[in-house]
This record gives C-alpha cells, sequence and structure tokens, in this order.
C-alpha cells in the first residue's frame, strides 16, 4: 500500500510538472530555432532571434518603458500602501474595517474593469492615453496588495520599540523614518518587488491606456499578429529572465525576514 | 504612555490629524482612480452611443441580444470547468508536496511547481499554442509517431482556453493549498490516527475540512481571474466562441461603443461581486 501511494504519487508529480514545463520549454527552445519558424523539428541552435528583438527599436524602447512604469508605479504603490497600513496598525480610526476594505476592494475586480473605468474617466476629464495613465492603473492594482503585505507583518510586537522611541524624545517623523521602516523594510521589499512584477507583466490597462509609447506587453501583443514568429519566442524567454530575476529578489527579501 | 486605556493602540501626542495624514493618501488614490473611474462607467452605462441622452438600451440589449447573453453563458461554463478542473489537479498535486516529498526539498519542488507563472502572461498563452497549433509539438508528435494520420484541431477551441487558464491556476492553487496544509498540525492527524481512524477516513473527516478554506480562496481567486481575463480566450480560443471580456473588447476596439462595454463590464463585474458574497466568510485578510 505504502509502496503503491509513494510510486503513484511520484507518476503524478511527475505528469503535473510536465504539463507545467512543457509550454516554458517550447517557448526557449524554439528560440533558439535557426529557421524562420518556430515549430517542430527542432533545426537550432542559433541566437540571431534574440539579435532580432535586441535590435529591434520598438521592442527595447517598450522595454524601457515597462521597467520605467513598473518602478514608478511600484514605488508608488509601496508608499502609499506602506502609510495607509501604519495609519491603520498603529491608531483607531473611525469605520477603519470599512475603509481598509475600501483600499483592498480593488483585489476583486479583475483588470479589465478597472482599465475599462480608468478609460471612460479619462476620456470624459480629457487626460489623453499615456505611459502616465497606464502607471496610474497599476498602482491601483498594486496599492491594494502593497497594504495587504504590510499590513499583515504589522505585529504588535512592534509598537514597544516605536513607544520606546517617542518616550526618548522622537518626533512622529523620526520614529517612521528610524523605526518602522527599517524594521518592516522586508515586508516593503516584498511589497515592491512584487508589484514590479505584476506592473512589468501587465497588458490590458497599459493596452486600454497608452497609444505611441507602449509597454513590453502590449508590443508583444502587436508581435503576435504577424502569427508564429521566434522572435516572439525570444522576447518571451527574455522577459522570463528578468521576471526570474524579479522573483529572487521578491524571495530574498522575504527569506531574511524569516530568519532574523 | 497611552493614558486612554485602549490597549496601547491609540497615541496621545499624535492628536487626530496624523493618522488621517498617514491613511488619506492611498484611499484618495482608490477614491479618484478606482471608486470614482466605476461611477463614471456607471453613467457612461446609461448613456446612447450616439447622442447622449439616458437610456437603458445598453442593459437590455445584454438581455435581449442572444449573442450577448452566449457569451456570459460561455464564460460562465468555461470559468467553472476551468475552476474545477484546477483545484481536482492541484489538491494531490499540493498534497504530494506536503507530504511525500522530504521536507528539505519541499521548498524546491514548490519553487519549482510556480516557476513558469512568472513567465510573461501573453507569452504564455502564446506557449500554449506552439504546443496545440496544427503544426504544433503535440500534433507533430502524434502523427510523427503514427498515432495519428491527420492532425488535432486543438488551437482555437474551447478545449484550448481551458488548457492555458487550467495551466495558470494549477500553479496558484498549488501554491494555497499546499500553504493550508503546511499550517495544519501534525497532532490532528495522530489524533485521528489514535481514534481508529484509517489514512482515508483522517483525510475525509479531518484534512480535507480544515483545508476547505484555503481551497475556496484559491477557488474564488481562479473565478476572479479567469472570468475577467481577456488574453488567453483570445489568443487560444479565436474567435469561434466569444467570451465576456472579449465582447467588452469588442466594443471598444471595432465599434468604439464605451457605454455599452461599460454596461458589460459592469454586468460582469456583478456576477463576480455575486460570487464574493456567496464566499465572504473565507475570504478575510487578517493581521498576524
Amino acid at each position: 500500500m505504502r509502496w503503491f501511494v509513494r510510486t503513484a504519487s511520484w507518476a503524478y508529480a511527475l505528469a503535473v510538472y510536465g504539463f507545467i514545463f512543457l509550454p516554458v520549454v517550447v517557448l526557449v527552445l524554439f528560440s533558439l530555432q535557426a529557421t524562420s519558424f518556430p515549430i517542430p523539428p527542432f533545426t537550432g541552435p542559433s541566437l540571431r532571434w534574440y539579435d532580432a528583438v535586441l535590435s529591434d527599436v520598438r521592442l527595447t524602447s517598450a522595454l524601457v518603458n515597462s521597467l520605467m512604469v513598473a518602478v514608478l508605479s511600484s514605488a508608488t504603490a509601496v508608499t502609499l500602501g506602506f502609510l495607509s497600513a501604519w495609519g491603520f496598525a498603529r491608531f483607531v480610526l473611525p469605520g477603519s474595517g470599512l475603509l481598509r476594505g475600501l483600499i483592498t476592494l480593488p483585489l476583486t475586480v479583475s483588470y479589465l474593469i478597472i482599465g475599462m473605468g480608468l478609460l471612460v474617466l479619462f476620456n470624459w476629464a480629457g487626460v489623453p492615453k499615456s505611459l502616465l495613465a497606464a502607471g496610474i492603473g497599476h498602482v491601483v492594482i498594486n496599492l491594494p496588495l502593497c497594504f495587504a503585505i504590510i499590513y499583515s507583518q504589522m505585529g504588535d510586537h512592534q509598537i514597544n520599540i516605536e513607544r520606546a522611541a517617542r518616550d526618548l524624545g522622537a518626533p512622529e517623523w523620526k520614529v517612521l523614518l528610524l523605526i518602522t521602516v527599517p524594521v518592516l523594510a522586508p515586508a516593503i521589499f516584498a511589497g515592491f518587488f512584487l508589484s514590479m512584477t505584476f506592473s512589468w507583466d501587465e497588458f490590458v490597462i497599459s493596452f486600454l491606456l497608452t497609444r505611441f509609447e507602449t509597454t513590453l506587453p502590449v508590443e508583444i501583443w502587436n508581435l503576435l499578429r504577424s502569427g508564429l514568429n521566434p522572435k516572439t519566442n525570444a522576447v518571451g524567454s527574455l522577459v522570463f529572465a528578468v521576471s526570474i530575476v524579479l522573483v529572487v529578489l521578491f524571495e530574498l527579501t522575504l527569506l531574511r525576514r524569516r530568519k532574523p | 504612555m497611552s493614558s486612554n486605556g485602549n490597549s496601547g493602540r491609540a497615541l496621545p501626542r499624535a492628536g487626530r490629524a496624523l493618522p488621517w495624514a498617514l491613511v488619506t493618501p492611498a484611499l484618495g488614490w482608490t477614491l479618484l482612480f478606482f471608486v470614482l473611474p466605476f461611477i463614471a462607467m456607471g453613467f457612461s452605462s446609461l448613456t446612447a452611443h450616439e447622442g447622449g441622452g439616458f437610456t437603458l438600451s445598453n442593459y437590455s440589449q445584454f438581455f435581449t441580444n442572444p449573442s450577448y447573453w452566449q457569451a456570459m453563458v460561455n464564460s460562465l461554463q468555461v470559468t467553472a470547468i476551468v475552476t474545477v478542473v484546477s483545484v481536482l489537479l492541484a489538491y494531490p498535486f499540493a498534497w504530494i508536496l506536503a507530504e511525500q516529498v522530504p521536507e528539505r526539498w519541499q521548498r524546491l519542488a514548490l519553487m519549482l511547481a510556480v516557476l513558469p507563472f512568472w513567465t510573461s502572461y501573453v507569452v504564455r498563452s502564446y506557449s500554449w499554442l506552439l504546443v496545440l497549433a496544427q503544426n504544433g509539438v503535440i500534433n507533430r508528435a502524434l502523427t510523427g509517431s503514427g498515432l495519428m494520420t491527420e492532425p488535432l484541431q486543438l488551437a482555437n477551441t474551447r478545449f484550448a482556453t481551458v488548457t492555458g487558464f487550467v495551466h495558470f491556476f494549477v500553479m496558484l492553487l498549488t501554491l494555497t493549498i499546499f500553504a493550508n496544509l503546511k499550517q495544519l498540525s501534525p497532532s490532528y492527524r495522530k489524533a485521528a490516527a489514535d481514534l481508529g481512524a484509517g489514512p482515508v477516513r483522517t483525510f475525509l473527516h479531518v484534512v480535507l475540512p480544515l483545508t476547505l478554506p484555503g481551497i475556496m480562496v484559491g477557488a474564488f481567486l481562479t473565478f476572479v481571474l479567469c472570468i475577467g481575463d481577456y488574453i488567453t480566450p483570445q489568443i487560444l480560443g479565436g474567435n469561434n466562441e466569444l467570451l465576456m471580456p472579449q465582447l467588452v473588447m469588442m466594443q471598444i476596439g471595432r465599434r468604439g461603443d464605451f457605454p455599452l462595454a461599460s454596461a458589460l463590464s459592469i454586468i460582469l463585474m456583478a456576477v463576480v461581486t455575486i460570487a464574493y458574497l456567496a464566499c465572504a466568510r473565507w475570504l478575510k485578510i487578517e493581521r498576524a
């Protein structure tokens, strides 16, 4: 019986891993394809499609745009999320349960609807489509996430350190900058890097709210119109590599917290 | 020192202004760029596409035009299939990772299981196209090995859409269910065994009920993300059957009909809200 469970477990786990990795392996493998079609049989290896991606000005400028929007919107989201998390965790506010609910509400709404709403609003207000408009949308989706992560890490044990600082005469802004921020740094970085990965990969909001200058996922979408193309595989593999770096940073910041 | 006896949480020296100064930027952002757009969308959905003026026709179109109605039916069907299949696939997998894999390898095994999570979302759907296309990996393997003479029509079908979605949500659900299984104290299982329950009964009566909250949270996330997603059905499903997000994007892209797109978005959101209320008691964010 035990033997059967073990064997079945292994077989099942391998099958699921196969399912999970199949598209990624195919993507990376055929990005190295020498000929013009990313389909079997594999004719590689060649780096010509990576070369083509890196010399494509539209793709490289979209990549820079994506990184810029990701960094700035994540920084905004994490700042607003941190300040509000501190406010809610440390002070008694009337209706704070309701207000916390309001901040986390966008988590339950699909990106498409958030993008649609902003599109209608900006359209009425005469705000042109731009990277800034898309960035505003990215803060909307990432603020609740940053808030939830940081708020969940605001344990009561940190209150005593803050109180000690106040008793020693520190004004509020010093308590915030010199005590709370360093103590919560892992949660803040975790929120920041997680936001980065979401913003960096976000498509629908950017698609709706940008026009001439746009982000990488939207450019990749445009590339898809030309059908199956090894260039798409190459740019996809590059995006994967950047995301993995961000995730590793996220993991490291969280791990550092776990073993104090 | 705290003087008002509020368990040390109210800070007398801070006054009333500081806490509001801390939470106002986040609240303001949410009101200005989330609530206000939603109100704008609500107004927009009540106006006529040409010429303005208030009308309910955008909503009545949804209920009277069979193709719009069909999009919602398709969306609900696909989402239900995806949610059920993903939970059924992910639960045993999460259980194997939590129970069968040695402790020291678990973190690595879990990280591997969610690694493709971090490929670009657009690219992940496209990769499935490489696998499922007429001359893609699966069809080449089938015809090449002589199992099939004709390639199967896999891409541009509901099967492709569901596969793309399940791929994504198996990873998500594995994470949530694994976390839930690891939180279970082993003493529950010992107690069940001491009282004479076999492994199957222990699982059905102890482990499964205790991990139900995790399953519900994961299933809800699956529902919300799946029913609102445009990319996967657009790339993998083709235009054989439309899902709600595709219908919404079509109104904007091809016809520039913001009012109708707004009305359809609000209907979609109403469906998600109903789902949220149905499982609200499982979905609380609590402070550690």
